[in-house]
C-alpha cells in the first residue's frame, strides 16, 4: 500500500494531487507532505481524483489539515472525491467542514483566475 | 516562559522488553480498556480470579490471531493486568483476552481459557459491522474489541442542559426511524439517516430524542422464526448489550469503515444545534451472556462472580427476565457503570439516560433491595453526571415496583407507569378514574411531592406495548408473528378497539379513533411533568396489534413516512399541542401546584371543575373533569388555561369560570373536525358563547384566556 503526493503551484494556488490508498499505514507520510502547505497563505487544492481508498485515518488527516489551515487563516479546497468517500464524509459530518470542488479541472481554472485577480 | 510545543520524549515512551514480535512495557492500570499513549496502546483489564491473562491480537476480520502476548507476572497490579504495546496498526487491529482460572461454578468461577473475551471497556466492537449480514458462527471470536481514535471536532458543542420541566421527549429507534423505504434519506436505518430527519423533529417541536439501545448488541441473538412466513426474527430492539462503551456499528452507515463513533457524534452535534437533547436508553440490569446456558462473551469469562448476582449454588439470579442480573452494587461493577456513563457524557455529549429495569440497580449482591443503594447515590452526585438527566424505569422483572419511591437523591426521574394506566382507563371510559387523573395531570404530587413534577415522565405509550393507534384499535394483543404463540407481551393493556378489532372501513369508528388519539395527546401535553411521545404516534403508526415488536425488523416496527401525509390531520394536531406546551409556562412550572394563589393573579394555580364551574364531580360515575391553571409567564403576564376532559359517550354543555377581565379563547376541540380541531397558539378565536362551551362526546377542549 502506497500513497503519493504531487505538487504544482500557480500564483497563490497550490494543487496537491494525492494518489493511492490513504490508510493508517500511508496517512502519516501524506500528512507530512500536506500539513506545511496548509500553513501557507493562498489556497491549497487537495485533489483526491487518483485516490482509490480512504480509511478513517485518511479522513482524520483531512480534518487535521483543515484545522491547520484555519489556524493559519489559509484556505483548503478538496476536489475529486469519489462518491463513496463523499458519502462517508457526509455521514460522519466531516464534509461540513470543507469547501468541496466537484470538478477539479474547472475549479483549478476558476481558482487560478481568482488568484490572478487578487494576487500581486 | 512559554513553549510552542513540548514533545520531548518521556521515559515511558520506550518499550522495555519484547514478547513475540511486539515491544512492550509495564502499563498503567487506569483507565481500564485500550488507551492511546505515545508510540503505542495501553491495555488494562481487571480480573480477580484469573491465574494468568493473555492479550490476543488479530488483524481485522482474520479467524486466527496475529500474536498472543501473555502478561508477564510483573505486569499485574492488584487484580489488574496491564501492558503497553508499541507499534500497533490501530486501524486494522482487533484484540481480545484469554483468561485462565478455575471452572468452579459453585464458587462462581467460569473461566474458560478456550474462549477469546471481548474487553468490557472496548470503545468499538467489530463483528456486526453491517446490520443484518448473517455472521459466520464458526469463527471462535465473534465480537471483537477495537481501538478508537477518540478525536472529534465538536467545535463548541456541550450537553444542552435544558431544564427538565421544559422537555418534550420523543422515544425512537435509530434503525426503525428511517429504515422504511419511504423515509427518503441517503442512508436508511442509520445515525446519518436520523440526522437527515432533524428538520422533521424540529417542526414537530420535540426537544429531546430518547434512543432505544445503541450500545453494541447482536441482532442475531434471536433464534426464533415468524411461524406464518418462516422469516428469521431478530433482536431488533437491542436490550441485550455486548459492548457498553461501543456505539452499535450496524446503526452506522459507516460501520464497515469502523467510523460509527464519528457518525454518532455527528448526529449528537447536529441534534444539539437544533436544540434537541439526546437521551440514551441504557441496559445495565443484564448482559447478553444469559445464564449458565448462554455464551461466554466477556464478563462471564473474566470475572463471573464479580459481575453477576449469583445464588449460593452459583446459578444466576434472574431479576431481569433474560437469564442473568448484573451485580451492579458490587464496588467494581459500580465503577464500571459510572465509568461507562461518564464516557457517554464526556466523549459523546449525551444529555441523559433512561435506565431499563432500573429497580435492579438498587438490589444488593444477594438480590435484596438496599435502603441506600450506593450505585444510585454515586450516579446522583457524580461530578461529570451532575447535570445529566437520570430517568428510571422504576420496576424490574423480579417483582420490585418502585414508581413513586425509587431512591432518587433529588436527582432521579421515573417513567410514571401510573400516569399511563390511568390515562388509558379514563380514555376508554372506565368508572372511577377522575380523581386519580386529576393527580396525574397535576404532576402526580401524591407520588412526587417534594421531588417536583419533573420527577414524573408522563406517557401514554412507549416502545413496550401498543402504539397509540393500536391502543385505540385493538382490544387484545396480536403477537403471533413473534413465534411464541401470542404468549409474549403484556396482557393488561387498557386498550379499546371502538367497535372493530384492527383496521376497519367504518368511518365512524375511524373518526372516533382519531379523536381518541387527539385526546391522549392533548391530555399528555397539558399535564405537568415531562411528556414523552413514542415516535410515530403523531402520525398514527400501527404495529397491527403487536405489543412487543422486539424481534420485528420490518414494516411492523419501522416508521412509515407516507403516514405524514395520510394522517396529516393528526400530525398537525400533535405539532400544535407541542407548540402550545412550549408557549405556556404554567404547564412547565418547576413545582407542583398547591391549589392556592401562588403568583398573585387572583386565582389558584390549579383548580378543578365539572359540568358546572368550581364543582368537580369526583363520584365513581363521573367521566368529565375540567382543570384551570393560572400563573404568570416570564414577563409577569397572566397565563391562564382551561382544559375540559370528557370521556363520557355523551356531550356536555360546560359552564366556564368567569374570572374578572378577559375572554376565553378556543385553542383545541378534539370534537370538532379539522381544521377547527386545533388553532395556532397565540391566534385562538374567542369561544362562540361567553361563559359556556360545548364539549362533544369523548373529547377534550382546551381554552386560553386573554385580555380582550
Amino acid at each position: 500500500m502506497t500513497a503519493g503526493v504531487t505538487l504544482s503551484t500557480a500564483g497563490g494556488l497550490t494543487v496537491a494531487r494525492v494518489e493511492g490508498e490513504i490508510t493508517s499505514a500511508t496517512a502519516p507520510a501524506v500528512q507530512e507532505r500536506l500539513l506545511p502547505l496548509a500553513g501557507r497563505s493562498g489556497t491549497l487544492l487537495v485533489d483526491f481524483s487518483a485516490v482509490t481508498y480512504v480509511s478513517s485515518a485518511g479522513l482524520r488527516m483531512l480534518l487535521i489539515l483543515y484545522r491547520r489551515a484555519q489556524q493559519a487563516e489559509a484556505r483548503v479546497v478538496i476536489g475529486g472525491l469519489s462518491p463513496e468517500v463523499r458519502f462517508v464524509m457526509s455521514a460522519t459530518g466531516f464534509l461540513g467542514f470543507f469547501e468541496v470542488a466537484d470538478d477539479v479541472e474547472g475549479e483549478m481554472g476558476r481558482l487560478a483566475a481568482e488568484m490572478g485577480r487578487v494576487g500581486p | 516562559m512559554t513553549a510552542e510545543r513540548i514533545d520531548l520524549p518521556r521515559i515511558d515512551d520506550f518499550p522495555t522488553r519484547r514478547i513475540g514480535a511486539y515491544r512492550v512495557r509495564q502499563g498503567r492500570p487506569f483507565p481500564h480498556g485500550a488507551t492511546l499513549v505515545p508510540g503505542g496502546v495501553n491495555f488494562s483489564v481487571f480480573s480477580d480470579g484469573a491465574t494468568a491473562m493473555t492479550l490476543v491480537l488479530y488483524r481485522r476480520g482474520d479467524a486466527e490471531p496475529l500474536e498472543e502476548l501473555p502478561f508477564p507476572p510483573e505486569y499485574r497490579i492488584g487484580s489488574v493486568f496491564t501492558m503497553t504495546v508499541f507499534g500497533l496498526d490501530l486501524e486494522s487491529l482487533e484484540y481480545g483476552y484469554r483468561a485462565e482460572g478455575p471452572f468452579d461454578p459453585a464458587r462462581g468461577d467460569r473461566f474458560d481459557p478456550g474462549a477469546i473475551l471481548a474487553d468490557p471497556h472496548a470503545l468499538l466492537l467489530s463483528g456486526r459491522d453491517v446490520w443484518g449480514v448473517p455472521p459466520d458462527w464458526s469463527k471462535p471470536y465473534q465480537y471483537r474489541s477495537m481501538i478508537a481514535q477518540e478525536d472529534f471536532d465538536w467545535e463548541d458543542d456541550v450537553p444542552l442542559r435544558t431544564p427538565s420541566e421544559d422537555l418534550v421527549i420523543y422515544e425512537t429507534h435509530v434503525r426503525g426511524f428511517t429504515r422504511h423505504p419511504s423515509s427518503g434519506v441517503a442512508a436508511p436505518g442509520t445515525y446519518a439517516g436520523l440526522r437527515e430527519k432533524i428538520p422533521y423533529l424540529r417542526d414537530l417541536g420535540v426537544n429531546c430524542v430518547e434512543l432505544m439501545p445503541i450500545f453494541e448488541f447482536d441482532e442475531f441473538d434471536n433464534g426464533r422464526v415468524n411461524p406464518a412466513t418462516g422469516e428469521r426474527l431478530h433482536n431488533y430492539w437491542g436490550y441485550n448489550t455486548i459492548g457498553f462503551f461501543a456505539p452499535k456499528a450496524g446503526y452506522a452507515a459507516t460501520g464497515a469503515f469502523g467510523m460509527q463513533a464519528d457518525e454518532f457524534k455527528a448526529l449528537v452535534k447536529d441534534l444539539h444545534r437544533a436544540g434537541i437533547e439526546v437521551m440514551l436508553d441504557v441496559v445495565f440490569n443484564h448482559t447478553a451472556e444469559g445464564n449458565e446456558q448462554g455464551p461466554t462473551i466477556s464478563f462471564k469469562g473474566l470475572d463471573n462472580a464479580t459481575y453477576y448476582m449469583l445464588t449460593p449454588e452459583g446459578y444466576y439470579y434472574n431479576f431481569s427476565g433474560t437469564g442473568n442480573t448484573v451485580n451492579c452494587n458490587h464496588p467494581v461493577v459500580r465503577d464500571f457503570v459510572l465509568t461507562c456513563l461518564r464516557h457517554w457524557v464526556s466523549e459523546y455529549h449525551v444529555d441523559g439516560f433512561r435506565f431499563d429495569l432500573a429497580a435492579i440497580l438498587d438490589r444488593g449482591p444477594d438480590g435484596a433491595p438496599l435502603p441506600n443503594p450506593p450505585l444510585l447515590e454515586q450516579l446522583a452526585y457524580d461530578p461529570i453526571l451532575r447535570h445529566t438527566k437520570l430517568i428510571a424505569e422504576a420496576w424490574d422483572a423480579g417483582g420490585l415496583y418502585q414508581v413513586g419511591h425509587f431512591p432518587n437523591y433529588g436527582r432521579w426521574s421515573e417513567w410514571n407507569g401510573k400516569y399511563r394506566d390511568v390515562l388509558r382507563r379514563f380514555l376508554k371510559g372506565d368508572e372511577g378514574t377522575t380523581g386519580e387523573l386529576a393527580a396525574r395531570v397535576a404532576g402526580s404530587p401524591d407520588l412526587y411531592g417534594g421531588r417536583g413534577p419533573a420527577a414524573s415522565v408522563n406517557f401514554v405509550t412507549a416502545h413496550d406495548g401498543f402504539t397509540l393507534n393500536d391502543l385505540v384499535s385493538y382490544n387484545d394483543k396480536h403477537n403471533e408473528a413473534n413465534g411464541e404463540g401470542n404468549a409474549d407481551g403484556a396482557n393488561d393493556n387498557n386498550s379499546w378497539n371502538h367497535g372493530a378489532e384492527g383496521p376497519t372501513e367504518d368511518p365512524e369508528i375511524n373518526a372516533l379513533r382519531t379523536r381518541q388519539m387527539k385526546n391522549a395527546l392533548a391530555i399528555l401535553l397539558v399535564s405537568q411533568g415531562i411528556p414523552m411521545l413514542l415516535a410515530g404516534d403523531e402520525v398514527g403508526r400501527t404495529q397491527l396489534g403487536n405489543n412487543n415488536t422486539y424481534c420485528q425488523d420490518n414494516e411492523l416496527s419501522w416508521f412509515d413516512w407516507t403516514l405524514t401525509d395520510a394522517n396529516a390531520e393528526l400530525l398537525r394536531f400533535a405539532r400544535r399541542m407541542i407548540a402550545f406546551r412550549h408557549a405556556h409556562p404554567v404547564l412547565r412550572e418547576g413545582r407542583h401546584p398547591l391549589g392556592v394563589d401562588t403568583t398573585g393573579v387572583g386565582l389558584p394555580d390549579v383548580s378543578w371543575h365539572g359540568v358546572d364551574a368550581w364543582r368537580p364531580d369526583w363520584s365513581p360515575g363521573s367521566r368529565l373533569l375540567a382543570v384551570m391553571r393560572a400563573g404568570r409567564d416570564a414577563d409577569g403576564a397572566m397565563d391562564q388555561l382551561y382544559v375540559v376532559m370528557n370521556s363520557h359517550w355523551e356531550g356536555h354543555d360546560v359552564e366556564l369560570p368567569d374570572p374578572a377581565g378577559g375572554v376565553w379563547r378556543l385553542f383545541a376541540d378534539t370534537g370538532a373536525s379539522a381544521p377547527h380541531d386545533v388553532h395556532d397558539p397565540g391566534a385562538e378565536p374567542a369561544t362562540a358563547y361567553p361563559g359556556r362551551v360545548y364539549v362533544a362526546p369523548r373529547s377534550v377542549v382546551i381554552l386560553t384566556r386573554s385580555d380582550d
